[in-house]
C-alpha cells in the first residue's frame, strides 16, 4: 500500500521551520495557562471577572488549547479529510452529552428542593451558625 | 499523511488506504478516540454531580500546597500550574522526537525521547505529592475533609471524583512512560534504524500528547472551575 511513508525523503529541507513550529505551539500554550491562571487570581483578588463570565472564558481557552494540542502536535492538521473528519464527527456526540447530563443533574437538584423540601439534607454549617430563626 | 494529495486523487476506489495512514497509526487515532469518551464519560458525570448539589468546595481553598513551603501559605493554582507547564514541556519534546524520527536522527530521537520520560516521571512525582499532602490532610475516596464553598459539610462526591479521574489520568501517565521506555530502548537496540522508519515514535507520541489533551481538562474541570 502506498501508505508506508518511511519519512526517509521528505522533510530533509524545512527542518528549521517545522522546529519553529513546534516552538510556536508551546508558546501559544504557555501563553494561554498563564492568561488562564493570571485571569484565575484577577477573580481572587477583585471578584471580576464574574464566576459565569469566568468559567465561560476557560472553558473557551481549554477547546483552544485542545485545538492546538490535536492541530499541530498530533499533526492532524495535516492529515487528509477524510481521516479529520473520522475522527472529529464521532467527537460530536459530545455536545449532547454534555448538555443533556448536565441538565439532568441541575433538573435533579431543583426536583429534591421542590418535590422533596429537606433534601438534600439540612446543611449542616461548620464555620458559623445560620441564622434562619 | 506526507503523500501529495491532489484534488482528483479518489481515496474511496481502492488499492490505497482511503486515510492515507497506517494500520497501525490509525487503530491508534482510534483506540485514542474511544478513550477520549471514556475520559469524557468521567468527566461529564463528575459535572453532573457538581450540577447535582447546592454546594462544592472551593478548589483554591483545597489545593493551595507547595512542596517544601510552609502549609500555612496559601498558593492556589502554583503547584497545579507548574504540573501543567511540565507536561505540555514533555509534549514538546515528544514532538522534537517525532521530528528527528522523521529524519532519521537516531541520536536526537534518543535525546528527545529521554526528556519525555523525565517529563512524564516529575509529572507522576509531582502528582504522587499531591495526592500525599491530600491524603495526610484527610482526604481520600470515601472521605473529605474539605466543607463546601457555602460552609457547609461536604460529600464525598468532591474526593471521589478527584481521586478516580486524577488517578485514572495518572495510570495513563504511568503507561505513557512505560511504552516511552519501552520504545527508547528499541531505538537503542536499532530496531526502526533496521526498519528504515521511526513510526513506532509516532504512535507512542499520539498516545503521549493524548495525556496531554486530557491534562487540560482535567486541570480545567478540577482546578479552574
Amino acid at each position: 500500500m502506498e501508505h508506508t511513508h518511511t519519512g526517509v525523503a521528505h522533510e530533509q529541507h524545512g527542518h528549521d521551520a517545522s522546529t519553529k513550529g513546534i516552538w510556536k505551539t508551546f508558546w501559544i500554550l504557555l501563553a494561554i495557562t498563564i492568561f488562564e491562571v493570571g485571569l484565575a487570581f484577577l477573580h481572587l483578588e477583585t471578584g471580576i471577572p464574574p464566576k459565569l463570565l469566568l468559567n465561560s472564558v476557560f472553558i473557551g481557552l481549554t477547546l483552544l488549547k485542545a485545538f492546538f494540542i490535536v492541530a499541530e502536535f498530533m499533526h492532524l492538521r495535516n492529515e487528509i479529510r477524510n481521516l479529520i473528519m473520522t475522527i472529529l464527527v464521532p467527537l460530536l456526540l459530545f455536545i449532547w452529552f454534555i448538555i443533556a447530563f448536565l441538565a439532568d443533574g441541575d433538573s435533579w437538584k431543583k426536583m429534591r428542593k421542590d418535590l422533596s423540601p429537606g433534601t438534600p439534607a439540612p446543611a449542616v454549617h461548620v464555620v458559623n451558625e445560620e441564622a434562619h430563626h | 499523511m506526507d503523500t501529495a494529495v491532489t484534488a482528483q486523487k479518489k481515496w474511496w476506489s481502492g488499492g490505497h488506504s482511503p486515510f492515507n495512514l497506517s494500520y497501525g497509526k490509525l487503530m491508534m487515532w482510534y483506540f485514542l478516540m474511544s478513550d477520549a469518551f471514556t475520559f469524557g464519560a468521567l468527566l461529564i458525570s463528575y459535572g453532573t454531580i457538581r450540577f447535582m448539589s447546592t454546594s462544592w468546595p472551593d478548589p483554591n481553598e483545597v489545593f493551595h500546597s507547595f512542596p517544601f513551603v510552609s502549609h500555612e501559605a496559601h498558593l492556589p493554582l502554583v503547584f497545579v500550574s507548574l504540573m501543567t507547564f511540565i507536561l505540555i514541556m514533555s509534549s514538546v519534546t515528544m514532538v522534537l522526537a517525532v521530528h528527528a524520527g522523521h529524519q532519521r536522527n537516531r541520536k536526537d530521537v534518543v535525546k528527545w525521547m529521554i526528556w519525555t520520560i523525565i517529563g512524564g516521571a516529575a509529572f507522576l512525582s509531582c502528582q504522587a505529592w499531591e495526592w500525599m499532602h491530600l491524603h495526610e490532610l484527610g482526604a481520600w475516596w470515601g472521605r473529605n475533609p474539605f466543607a463546601n464553598v457555602d460552609g457547609t459539610v461536604a460529600s464525598t462526591n468532591f474526593t471521589n471524583f478527584f481521586f478516580t479521574i486524577t488517578g485514572f489520568h495518572g495510570l495513563h501517565v504511568t503507561s505513557g512512560v512505560i511504552l516511552n521506555i519501552i520504545i527508547l530502548a528499541n531505538v537503542l537496540k536499532g530496531t526502526y534504524e533496521d526498519r528504515g522508519h521511526y513510526e513506532m515514535v509516532e504512535k507512542v507520541g499520539l498516545y503521549w500528547h493524548f495525556v496531554d489533551l486530557v491534562w487540560v481538562f482535567v486541570f480545567t474541570c478540577f482546578y479552574l472551575l
